[in-house]
């Protein structure tokens, strides 16, 4: 009989394995006809040939943000349930994605991001800072799943409203074509640009999620429990509020809204990490990656050439699963 | 019920007044109302002076229409049906494919509606020229500018043009392949399209990475154009794509010239063969 941490390690070097082969796998998936291992050689290579050209500037930066994108909705999902003791919490649902995903749109089609680039991700970052206040406010103290779900409702569907009416108002005929992307999410022809600019706010986003681990765990015992036990409540809530605003506000804005990877990741993880926040965390990271990186993956296999949306895929998979969960609160309930 | 009666005797009514005499009686129009950016630019052509009232608001705009400076001089029209319906038009031209609640409408209430397809090849702008024509009272005209697009179309034949492939890149990443009226130009002005290499045919995706390794001589994208940012033009910023298109590459095609078939359209195959040929010149001199 395994002991619950050997289990533990067990599952993450799994997870480890799985987030790398598919991040192979995104290198060598793609529309130009380029072997797998002429491209990989193509990686290293460093000259300036075609195929070194689309493996490094499409290939990689697809490939890398896919990695960090997935790996932010995954901890940001599992760090929410346990911040907010509730498991519906996801950037998704509580409309941090949807406020970013408004806070992008306003930097980019009034200009201020062709002016200044980082104002990118730092409009996106404030959207989703909006949104996780509201949602903390409005849940009050106890946080009852209901107020957090109903807040998150509210906000997200506003941020959408705002996001379809900035794009609406735009004079730009493409602009309203793009709720798509803002809506659904896509990697599709990003580049390291779009890396460098959201990679530094998704790792500061991560440090803290991370750091949040013991208190999280704490939390499980309740409020006044954990506040008994010494954890800064308030530290904890100041981590939690900007390192999700930080990693999902950067990774909406060069990618767009992609749902349900902050919600099914960490439930599909947590029996099988023994329940506890802490070690949930890094797992879910990681099971976040592989899903993101796998639907990523299937975006361009099932569909070539017609640029579907990330969040199509992520929605046939997560909503299922979300009705499932309900089913069995309901159940929970009765 | 009796507002209903109301109702109808009152549009009745407006009708008959919309009609003043004869529209039907197989004259000429003389009040033309356009709703469709392409079919706007057509009459615009063909019209005589105040025969046509009316045109589209994107008629007036720089990015969409060849002749916007032209449709200053007319009433602007957004397609609505009550604002037609105000004009009193004896003849509204629509496209096929947009307005259709409004033509639908505008037929119900007894106007005559006139349809266009948009074209697909200069064959079928040809035939919309002509039908134009019979349909303003105007075939002298309309022959015209036939005549002069079959000149301008030998001209363009005629010059010999070396063995250049073109890949047009428009925003969002598309291109157009065989069927459509950008790649018929193509073969007039003497030029390859990578399209027809890659087998994309009709209006489809033609993904950048396949775009870096086709390698084709020329590409042709419209990197101004539409007022405002989006996220659609993004493409012709991709590093990868600036890397290919460097090098005199990339040529720089209005898409008001093509969105619409006309006799400007062949201003877009002159643009394109002129490409090729200083690029053939450069060529030459670097001794490629």
């Amino acid at each position: 009989m395994m002991t619950e941490t050997a289990r533990y390690r067990l599952l993450i070097v799994l997870l480890s394995i799985v987030v790398a082969i598919l991040f192979v796998l995104s290198l060598t998936v793609g529309p130009a006809d380029v072997g797998p291992w002429q491209g990989i050689a193509g990686l290293f290579t460093g000259d300036d040939s075609l195929i070194g050209l689309v493996m490094r500037e499409i290939r990689l930066p697809r490939a890398l943000l896919g990695l960090m994108i997935g790996a932010t909705l995954g901890l940001s999902g599992a760090a929410l349930q346990g911040y907010l003791r509730n498991p519906l919490a996801e950037p998704g649902l509580i409309g941090v994605s949807a406020s970013a995903s408004l806070g992008a749109v306003i930097a980019i089609y009034t200009g201020l991001s062709a002016l200044l680039p980082l104002a990118l991700p730092l409009m996106a970052l404030a959207g989703a800072l909006c949104a996780v206040l509201v949602v903390r406010l409005m849940a009050g103290a106890d946080a009852r799943p209901l107020s957090v779900i109903l807040a998150g409702v509210a906000v997200s569907t506003f941020a959408g409203a705002m996001t379809s009416l900035a794009l609406n108002l735009s004079p730009n005929p493409f602009a309203a074509l793009e709720i798509m992307f803002w809506m659904l999410g896509s990697l599709t022809d990003r580049s390291m640009t779009h890396v460098w600019l959201s990679a530094p706010f998704m790792l500061v986003g991560w440090l803290m999620l991370a750091s949040l681990g013991r208190a999280l765990d704490a939390l499980t015992l309740g409020h006044e429990t954990a506040a008994s036990m010494g954890v800064d409540m308030n530290r904890v809530q100041r981590l939690a509020v900007i390192g999700t605003a930080a990693s999902v506000g950067a990774a909406t804005a060069v990618a767009g809204a992609i749902g349900f990877v902050g919600l099914v990741v960490p439930h599909l993880l947590r029996p099988l990490v023994g329940a506890r926040p802490s070690r949930l965390l890094f797992a879910s990271a990681l099971g976040g990656a592989a899903l993101l990186l796998a639907a990523d993956i299937l975006v361009r296999v099932v569909a070539p050439g017609r640029d579907l949306k990330l969040g199509v895929l992520t929605a046939v998979v997560g909503a299922p699963f979300f009705l499932v969960l309900v089913m069995r609160a309901r159940r929970q309930m009765a | 019920m009796m507002f209903g009666w109301c109702r109808r005797y009152l549009v009745a009514g407006v009708l008959w007044a919309a009609f003043p005499h004869g529209a039907w009686a197989g004259e000429a129009p003389h009040r033309v109302v356009s709703m469709n950016v392409c079919t706007d630019q057509m009459a615009m052509l063909v019209a005589d002076n105040g025969q046509l009232y009316s045109v589209s608001y994107l008629a007036t705009d720089g990015s969409t229409s060849a002749l916007a400076a032209e449709a200053k001089s007319y009433v602007v029209n957004h397609g609505l049906a009550e604002e037609i319906f105000l004009m009193k038009p004896d003849l509204v031209i629509a496209g096929t494919y947009t307005t259709r609640t409004t033509v639908d409408l505008l037929k119900r209430l007894g106007f005559a509606v006139e349809e266009f397809a948009p074209e697909a090849s200069i064959a079928e702008v040809r035939t919309n020229l002509q039908r134009m024509g019979r349909v303003l009272g105007r075939q002298q005209r309309a022959d015209e500018l036939l005549a002069a697009m079959d000149a301008e179309i030998a001209r363009l034949q005629a010059t010999k043009v070396p063995e250049v492939e073109l890949a047009l890149y428009y925003a969002n990443g598309f291109t157009s392949g065989s069927g459509t009226l950008v790649a018929d130009i193509l073969g007039i002005a003497g030029l390859e399209n990578l399209a027809d290499r890659l087998g994309i045919s009709g209006t489809g995706q033609l993904p950048l990475e396949a775009l870096v390794l086709a390698r084709p001589d020329l590409i042709a994208i419209d990197a101004n154009g539409e007022r405002g940012p989006a996220l659609a033009k993004q493409n012709f910023s991709h590093p990868a794509f600036r890397a290919v298109a460097a090098q005199h590459r990339a040529v720089q095609l209005d898409s008001r010239y093509t969105i619409c078939g006309g006799p400007f359209t062949l201003i877009a195959a002159s643009i394109l063969q002129q490409a090729a040929l200083k690029l053939d010149a450069l060529q030459l001199d670097t001794g490629k």
